[in-house]
């Protein structure tokens, strides 16, 4: 996982409710067996038409989405079934940032796992962000704060170690590995 | 000790290391159910890393998402037609035998959906932690064990290291009382608990399912109950073991048996929630009052009462946009929509009371001309069982397909589709967009409210078709 402290860029919205993986993703790409190449499919329902080509109504179609980073997504996202291959899309497409007013709980881990920000905003910076697509922002990790173009700071939740984890590059699976011993006294303990 | 919930003496049973304000707990997972879907990445992490799967007696896998359920192409020695799903089922056997996991294989007469094999062998257990790279992982908490659906690079870490890092959720009870009604069934009353609490209302927290209505069900339907609990966008769904609980887990394959059974249902008894231990969040349900449900929208809380009408909204740009895919109106009633495909399967529906049920809609009579009804049981042992009683002829002098067991027409990705635009009443879990195939529009419902759509070619109240 690649360290990152500060996303910059212009948002993209996209303003449906109850984004599911499903959407983010169908599952007809689930047979992969890699990671690799996701974005392609990314939205695929929404994004190409019955012949497979790209819908030019489709948000991130357009000329605005091209290089922007943050995804602001209607209420509610990621609800749904526990396929990383969401996140994996997301992040090949370009994304580093998702925001909506609440992230549901399997893709919110999934996409810290793989550096991806998910963050929760409230009901009135979320009805700004969506009223106000293409804005340029301001995030920073170190501060766990959004910057609106007008200068207005506002900050959202994160955990510490998710924080750290993501200034640092950190895998957790090093982090667990490390806590082998108590790994093996509680098994012990446990008889198991 | 303070009184404490169910939910939180199966988290401190497994607390590794506790959470603190700057690192997660470390908590112990005790089975991991692993499929062909979610894990090769994983096990590419652990080639990548030299990682050993730590503890390959606490992990089991079988294959279920993307297998066909086409007799032909499992039992009649052609391979798989889909290529990919070919080489992600080669990819879980190789992958087994390497690292030392017990796999049921196509073939395998135990094999089935990944929730309702754990059960049949009895390796889901009260009190213990089940994790599975699957959302629908919350089905296991039926039988009051802690159990949730992991991401790939969390199936990794319990390969790796038998736990995971997590934060403790929160606790909502969902008290239910009242009898259900006839023709109302364990799938209605979870629609009605999601239709209640949201899709996105149970962010962050752990249910327990408890009072007398849930008392009074059989375990079949309590893993209906829970397995649905993510669908209000719940962590996990548990409910307290019981004598029912006790009853159904014994002399199964990898239940305790002798005098470590007894050992077992003493410790398992323990697993209740205390007198005065309190809950974050609570709702109150009155089952009396359910009717059979059926969702009409895009999103499993978009249910209405069988004889009732779509809502009108005024302005809803989210909710217009949902019937739009659906084609359907508001102010409209679902009673009496055509539809061509019904499906009785899937995790949430497709075990041997769900057949049974259905069956006795569908004796005597015929499917409706023009309706494909695609019969999938839950595993290979419930459709042994159900052959054994006759109900696949039932089925199939109706006119239904009967189908090897499998994942099916939950989700789009083994080759059993629902056209573009076609309508199918499904006892799955899921009514997104295009789940069941693009442009598919499903309409979710009761194993016996699925079979008389079957019957009558339309949505009907299945209380009209009840012997």
């Amino acid at each position: 996982m690649q360290p990152i402290e500060l996303i910059q860029s212009r948002t993209v919205v996209l303003a449906s409710t109850n984004i599911d993986t499903d959407q983010i993703i169908p599952a007809r790409f689930l047979t992969t067996t890699s990671r690799e190449g996701l974005g392609a499919h990314l939205f695929a329902d929404w994004r190409y038409d019955s012949a497979g080509q790209p819908r030019a109504d489709f948000v991130l179609n357009t000329p605005a989405a091209a290089g922007c980073e943050i995804l602001v997504a209607g209420r509610n996202i990621g609800c749904g079934s526990s396929r990383e291959h969401a996140p994996w899309a997301l992040m090949d497409f370009g994304f580093k940032t998702i925001i909506s007013t609440q992230i549901a709980d399997i893709f919110r881990g999934n996409s810290l796992k793989n550096g991806l920000l998910p963050i929760v905003v409230d009901e009135s910076t979320h009805e700004y962000l969506l009223a106000h697509p293409g804005i340029a922002l301001k995030i920073s990790i170190v501060d766990r704060t959004l910057t609106l173009p007008d200068g207005r700071n506002i900050s959202f939740a994160l955990e510490n170690f998710a924080r750290f984890c993501l200034l640092n590059g950190t895998d957790e699976l090093g982090y667990l590995l490390s806590q082998s011993a108590q790994i093996e006294h509680f098994e012990k303990a446990h008889q198991s | 000790m303070s009184p404490r919930t169910l939910f939180e003496k199966v988290w401190s049973a497994h607390e590794v290391v506790p959470q603190t304000a700057d690192t997660p707990a470390v908590l112990y997972i005790d089975l991991h159910l692993t499929h062909e879907v979610t894990t090769p990445q994983a096990y590419t992490v652990l080639r990548s890393r030299g990682l050993k799967v730590r503890r390959p007696d606490r992990t089991f896998a079988t294959m279920d998402h993307s297998t066909p359920t086409e007799t032909a192409q499992v039992f009649g020695g052609i391979p798989i037609k889909d290529a990919s799903a070919a080489r992600q089922v080669a990819q879980l056997e190789s992958n087994c035998a390497e690292f030392g996991i017990e796999l049921l294989n196509l073939q395998d007469p135990r094999r089935g959906i990944v929730h309702i094999v754990g059960p049949e062998l009895g390796l889901t257990q009260p009190g213990s932690t089940i994790v599975c790279g699957d959302s629908h992982t919350s089905t296991h908490g039926a039988f009051g064990a802690l159990a949730f659906g992991i991401g790939t690079t969390e199936v990794g870490h319990v390969l790796a290291t038998q736990c995971l890092l997590q934060r403790k959720p929160k606790t909502h009870a969902i008290n239910v009382h009242g009898q259900l009604g006839r023709g109302v069934t364990a799938k209605d009353l979870v629609l009605a608990i999601i239709r209640q609490v949201g899709v996105s209302g149970g962010t962050g927290s752990v249910f327990e399912f408890r009072g007398p209505t849930i008392a009074q069900l059989s375990m079949e339907e309590r893993m209906t109950i829970c397995n649905m609990a993510i669908e209000a966008g719940a962590k996990a769904g548990m409910i307290a073991p019981d004598e029912t609980t006790f009853a159904y887990l014994k002399g199964r394959a990898r239940a305790p048996s002798g005098a470590a059974w007894d050992a077992a249902v003493a410790h398992w008894r323990t697993f209740c929630t205390d007198e005065g231990a309190v809950f974050d969040q609570q709702t109150d349900i009155d089952a009396s009052q359910l009717v059979p449900m059926i969702t009409y929208g895009t999103h499993p809380g978009m249910s209405v009462d069988i004889d009732a009408k779509i809502p009108v909204t005024q302005g809803d740009a989210v909710f217009d946009k949902a019937l739009s895919y659906m084609g359907l109106s508001p102010g409209q009633t679902l009673k009496g929509q055509p539809v061509q495909v019904v499906f009785l399967g899937s995790c949430t529906n497709a075990r041997l009371s769900d057949l049974r049920a259905a069956a006795a809609v569908i004796k005597g009579r015929r499917v409706a001309a023009g309706v494909q009804f695609l019969v999938v049981p839950g595993s290979q042992s419930v459709k042994a069982q159900a052959e054994a009683e006759g109900l696949d002829q039932i089925f199939l002098a109706a006119g239904a397909e009967w189908r090897e067991s499998g994942c099916s027409m939950c989700l789009g990705m083994n080759g059993d589709l629902v056209a573009r635009g076609a309508y199918c009443v499904s006892t799955s879990n899921r009514n997104f967009e295009g789940r069941q195939g693009v442009g598919a529009r499903t309409l979710l419902a009761s194993p016996i409210t699925a079979a008389a759509a079957a019957v009558a070619g339309c949505v009907s109240d299945p209380r009209d078709f009840l012997p």
